[in-house]
């Protein structure tokens, strides 16, 4: 649904985004992982047709995000961070308006069902100036699912909600991320894991890693430490847990303790146990 | 055309909400309506005969010129520049809208609303009619409002231009008063020495087009001089829009 390859953006001199490239398929919710000023903003602007790329190429539903600009934004719900709203308009109007844009036939009622996606059907009628945090960023989430696409790009779509608004927003996303395409960025791991089934993490206008949420728990948390206690000479301890494989940064302290470290992708301790025990360790 | 529609509608609605559009369809109403009485009473000493003959120099639709170069600076501020402040516009350039159908949607929206203005005064010319025999010269009042009708497009037309520039409506304000001043009194000003070229000065006045047109002359320069600056601002409009894309 969407291809990307080697998409650079400069803002000036500046270089936002480095020769990215990643995909997202057919159902997939994609989060995009990492700090800010990583460059998420900039590609998911690229993709939702605000801004052409300086390099690269990048397809969204089949057409190219810069030649053929018309189809893509037909074919995306775009959130940005900054929820574009209206003041002065009703809810309604609002989405009532967005749908004329997009010529919607019988827009009024498409708002109304819209707007019930969204649980804000009460408040149909009241004015967005009056519209709590958590309410402005649910209208802004209706106003990108108005003409059903196909591929929902939302920019930050919990930043600055409250707990219980997160929960709510995470459901709505995912009960519409069900039968469609969702790229959304955060830059809480946390929340990446909960609701996407690939992350990709952004840095510096870079990926550096791609991998499911399980798997990129492990990565990150990266290596972990134990420490073994045993008894007997402490010399040719190190030695003994060196041979197994994976284990790294072994210390072996004066109380007859010892430290290792391994990346907790595997698992080695029962290997260092038995090496420790074959060694003529007691392990306590 | 149906985007064009859907936008010219928001922003005539807005105004219907928007107490600065009030205060300039009141000034506009209030200072035609204090000309309107005074030379009511200043005729009263003469015969009617003469001021149906008064009437023919359009000096009633003279007065709309003045109000509208600091008028619709009011009323185009914020028609683009609020978008850029508040971040709706990339709502709308990432909706399947084109450029030039975003900018003429505004201009229409404006154009729409001040054609409304403009209607409520023809009040004093039928008033006028109605109490001059043999009533008012019609042909000299459609194209003095032709006139009218063409300056205000134009004056639209650039200041949606220089709304798109900014992000500051204030900004957006002092521009297009600062331009409106210069085109309409400011540029024809060399015409009136004695150097070659000045006729040159004199086409680009904006306010010698318009005497022409309020006097009941229509000629094809001045419709071409109007709508080549409303097709410029349009433009000029259009071309900030995709500058900013590209940045």
């Amino acid at each position: 649904m969407i291809q990307v390859s080697d998409l650079t953006k400069d803002y000036g001199a500046r270089r936002a985004l480095h020769s990215i490239s990643f995909d997202a398929n057919q159902g997939e919710i994609v989060g995009f992982l990492g700090p800010n000023g990583a460059g998420k903003t900039t590609t998911m602007r690229i993709l939702a047709g605000y801004m052409p790329p300086t390099d690269g190429t990048a397809t969204v539903a089949g057409y190219d995000v810069v030649e053929e600009s018309f189809e893509v934004r037909r074919r995306v719900g775009y959130l940005p961070e900054t929820v574009p709203l209206y003041n002065d308009m009703t809810a309604l109007e609002y989405l009532k308006f967005m749908a004329d844009l997009r010529h919607i036939p019988n827009s009024r009622e498409r708002a109304n069902e819209t707007l019930e996606k969204v649980n804000l059907q009460d408040r149909a009628n009241g004015y967005i100036a009056n519209f709590s945090k958590g309410m402005r960023q649910r209208i802004g989430l209706a106003q990108a699912l108005i003409h059903r696409p196909e591929v929902l790009i939302l920019d930050e779509p919990t930043i600055g909600l409250d707990p219980a608004q997160v929960v709510e927003m995470r459901s709505v996303i995912k009960e519409i991320g069900k039968d469609r395409t969702v790229l959304l960025s955060t830059h809480i791991l946390s929340e990446a894991q909960q609701m996407c089934d690939r992350v990709l993490i952004i840095n510096k206008g870079q990926i550096v890693a791609e991998d499911t949420p399980e798997n990129l728990q492990s990565r990150l948390v990266g290596s972990q430490r134990v420490v073994l206690r045993v008894r007997g000479d402490a010399d040719g301890l190190d030695a003994a847990v060196k041979k197994v494989k994976g284990t790294r940064g072994v210390e072996v302290k004066p109380d007859e303790t010892v430290e290792f470290e391994f990346s907790s992708g595997q698992d080695v301790r029962p290997q260092v146990a038995k090496a420790v025990i074959q060694a003529g360790y007691e392990l306590i | 055309m149906r985007n064009i529609w859907t936008i010219a509608k928001r922003e005539y609605d807005y105004y219907f909400t928007s107490p600065v559009a009030y205060v300039a369809a009141f000034l506009i109403l209030f200072v035609l309506g204090i000309f309107f009485a005074i030379d009511l009473l200043q005729f009263q000493q003469y015969s009617f005969q003469d001021l149906s003959s008064y009437l023919n120099t359009g000096r009633e639709t003279g007065i709309l010129p003045f109000l509208f170069v600091f008028l619709i600076p009011a009323l185009t501020m914020r028609l683009v520049s609020d978008e850029n402040r508040t971040g709706t516009m990339e709502l709308l350039l990432t909706a399947p809208v084109r450029d030039w159908e975003l900018i003429l949607g505004k201009w229409a929206g404006g154009f729409l609303f001040i054609l409304t203005v403009i209607a409520v005064t023809l009040i004093y010319p039928i008033l006028l009619n109605r109490m001059v025999d043999p009533g008012i010269d019609w042909r000299q009042l459609a194209s003095s409002y032709l006139g009218v009708i063409l300056l205000a497009a134009a004056f639209l037309g650039l200041g949606v231009g220089i709304s798109a520039m900014f992000v500051n409506q204030i900004a957006a304000f002092i521009v297009s008063f600062l331009t409106f001043v210069f085109l309409y009194w400011v540029v024809g000003i060399p015409a009136n020495l004695p150097i070659t070229g000045g006729n040159v000065f004199s086409y680009l006045s904006m306010s010698n087009h318009f005497s022409d047109l309020s006097e009941g002359v229509i000629n094809l320069s001045a419709v071409v001089y109007y709508s080549s600056l409303t097709f410029l601002g349009l433009f000029l409009g259009t071309l900030s829009i995709e500058v900013r894309r590209w940045r």
